[in-house]
């Protein structure tokens, strides 16, 4: 037995010696010192990082059986759920991996939200962050139209059709988008292509969001940075145990949903097949684009919807500038503290908005909801750093208690 | 988009606004699989698959589902292939390229009740009768939402005008271009149950929502236990975080 360990420690050393794997994982994911004080909130980015490699596992399994053309797509989705051996699990995994990954990623950034997770020096890990978004709601677009059914085929129609209200050059670039007159086969085929790829792309991005975080360190619910050694306790195993209890408890939730409701974050039209000539009563996005789905539509003009609507993401990209504060957590922010949870329970009713027909209220109550979106960032924050009187920050984050 | 399209498509929006605020809400009743570990009453499932066969085959499809798969519901290989030899499905083309018609076998799907799309629509008035494969997950509260529309014809109120359709309360706009398909007694079940309207109805939910959802049951059971070992596994987890924690306190 000793003899054997030993071998394979000299195997482990010849090849760490050539290409230093082990030692790299050993710095970055088993010594990497963390903030000794993070709470919960920070299960959420290893989390997020687990339901991608899900989505990416089930979706490289799905796209052996499903068939990218307008005549067989849904039949080939039936298909996986009837004959493909536990066809059914691995595309309700899918279906709901996807509005999981969106859940924790959306609770990750109102995380950084709370705590000034953006601001200096991580403002790139934060545009990273935002990158990241973006490219999980093209993917998550381009995926939902795969199926085929009558909401695919009329969101893609609803969300195409907005590059069209670019001014002079929009409807070239729409058709441009479609690879014809509609929304029709070259457009599910690209879609196709891109769903694939763009996951892959999201990885590369994963790993540039955690050399930026490992550059810096972790935030934590304190905002101040760590004064010393005995601030910090290594990753492996006081975090790595934390996340498995995390993950644990959040597969818990998501395995009751994929096993006892795998619909009820779908929607019923999706199990009719797409049909040109039929438009739906309401077309309605899945349940994570719907704030933005509100702020596009709040706006009276086309061309203002959509700018408005990219703008409600874009100006995150500004957030690190705009927060004019110097300190980090809200724990030590009164106002902020408040103005927070205005803003999250302003997202919750845009998202709810969303989901109703533009008409009457919802309009009025979607208005108010865009305004104030807006204010929030690029009137609030600004003149609230200059005028908030923030409580006295902690010592060190080994003696936070001093400073109570 | 032309300004034709786009008042088209405002009209009918508008139009399925108001019309949809008019269909009553489905009620609930209690099917064997209703509850979250509930199972698909086989017996019932049956007679549901006699009131298809018998009543609704004649214009809807149940394209998305083999007669193999009816072994799901509890039918031997040699009564699944009797139940299959009364259709008729295209044969491959035989050696002088003429396709011809022989019975469907075990292996086959449903087969179509019309040659085509077009067939479908010409048959009934213009109103395509939808695929039943999925009927139950294409609808909101799909189970009680058939069942309610199956049992909710009436006549329609006076000065209500419905055209060339029928009057149901569930239907959103209240009118539907299907004649009530059941009245009772519309078969004669083989195991002897009396086929009352409601009876025939919940039979025929009952194996829809087979057809919809084949995998019902074995997610169920799978569910069961998938849940509670992670149950376990996050209690252990737990445990050994606050064991682990515990050392830093020191």
């Amino acid at each position: 037995m000793a003899s054997s360990k030993k071998n394979t420690k000299g195997i482990i050393n010849w090849i760490d010696y050539r290409l230093p794997v082990v030692s790299f994982l050993k710095h970055s994911a088993v010594d990497y010192p963390t903030p000794r004080n993070l709470n919960y909130w920070w299960n959420f980015g290893s989390l997020a990082g687990f339901f991608l490699l899900v989505q990416i596992i089930t979706g490289v399994i799905l796209s052996m059986h499903y068939t990218a053309h307008v005549d067989h797509a849904f039949d080939s989705i039936e298909h996986i759920m009837r004959n493909v051996n536990h066809g059914w699990l691995i595309r309700y995994i899918h279906m709901n991996g996807a509005s999981f990954f969106f859940i924790v990623v959306y609770i990750h950034i109102f995380r950084g939200l709370y705590y000034g997770s953006y601001k200096a020096p991580r403002e790139l890990l934060w545009w990273l962050g935002i990158l990241i978004l973006l490219l999980m709601m093209a993917t998550a677009f381009m995926g939902y139209v795969l199926p085929w059914g009558q909401m695919s085929f009329w969101g893609a129609t609803v969300i195409t059709n907005l590059f069209s209200a670019i001014p002079l050059i929009g409807d070239s670039i729409t058709q441009w988008l479609w690879g014809g007159y509609s929304v029709d086969n070259p457009t599910l085929s690209r879609f196709y292509t891109l769903h694939f790829l763009l996951p892959f792309l999201i990885v590369g991005v994963v790993v540039l969001h955690i050399v930026a975080l490992h550059t810096h360190g972790s935030n934590n619910p304190l905002g101040i940075d760590r004064k010393g050694p005995q601030d910090s306790i290594p990753f492996h195993p006081f975090y790595t145990i934390k996340d498995l209890f995390g993950l644990s408890f959040a597969l818990t939730i998501f395995f009751a949903v994929v096993f006892f409701a795998p619909d009820f974050l779908g929607h019923p039209d999706n199990y009719i097949p797409a049909d040109p000539l039929k438009t739906p009563a309401h077309i309605v996005p899945e349940w994570y684009f719907l704030p933005f789905y509100a702020i596009l539509r709040a706006i009276p003009d086309k061309l203002g919807g959509v700018i408005a609507m990219f703008s409600a993401i874009f100006v995150l990209f500004l957030l690190p500038w705009l927060d004019t504060s110097k300190v980090r957590s809200a724990t030590f922010r009164p106002i902020y503290k408040i103005l927070f949870w205005i803003f999250l329970i302003d997202a919750i009713v845009l998202g709810w908005v969303g989901s109703k027909p533009a008409e009457g209220i919802y309009i009025i109550i979607s208005r108010i909801a865009t305004l104030y979106y807006f204010l929030h960032f690029l009137i609030l924050l600004p003149l609230l750093g200059k005028f908030e009187r923030n409580r006295p920050l902690p010592e060190s984050i080994g003696k936070p208690v001093l400073a109570e | 988009m032309n300004l034709f399209t786009l008042s088209f498509l405002i009209l009918s929006f508008t139009f399925s606004l108001i019309s949809a605020d008019k269909a009553l809400k489905p009620e609930q009743y209690p099917f064997s699989f209703s509850k979250p570990l509930g199972k698909i009453d086989k017996n019932s499932a049956q007679r549901g698959l006699q009131v298809y066969i018998e009543v609704c085959a004649s214009c809807h499809g149940l394209k998305h589902v083999a007669y193999r798969s009816l072994e799901g519901l509890g039918y031997n290989k040699d009564q699944i292939n009797r139940i299959a030899a009364q259709f008729q499905i295209d044969d491959l083309p035989n050696e002088e390229g003429e396709i011809l018609k022989r019975e469907a076998i075990y292996s086959d799907y449903f087969v179509e009740p019309y040659e085509n799309y077009n067939a479908a629509k010409v048959a009934n008035n213009g109103a395509y009768p939808p695929d039943l494969s999925l009927m139950v997950k294409a609808r909101k509260d799909g189970a009680n939402y058939i069942r309610s529309l199956l049992l909710g014809y009436t006549d329609a109120p006076v000065g209500f005008d419905v055209g060339e359709g029928y009057y149901n309360k569930y239907m959103a706009g209240n009118v539907i271009a299907m004649p009530q398909p059941l009245y009772g007694d519309d078969v004669e079940y083989k195991d002897g149950t009396n086929a009352s309207l409601e009876q025939e109805v919940n039979d025929l939910v009952t194996f829809l929502t087979w057809t919809s959802m084949p995998d019902l049951e074995d997610r169920r059971s799978a569910g069961l236990k998938v849940i509670f070992f992670l149950f376990i596994m996050t209690i252990v987890f737990y445990l050994s975080y606050r064991k682990i924690w515990s050392e830093l306190k020191k």
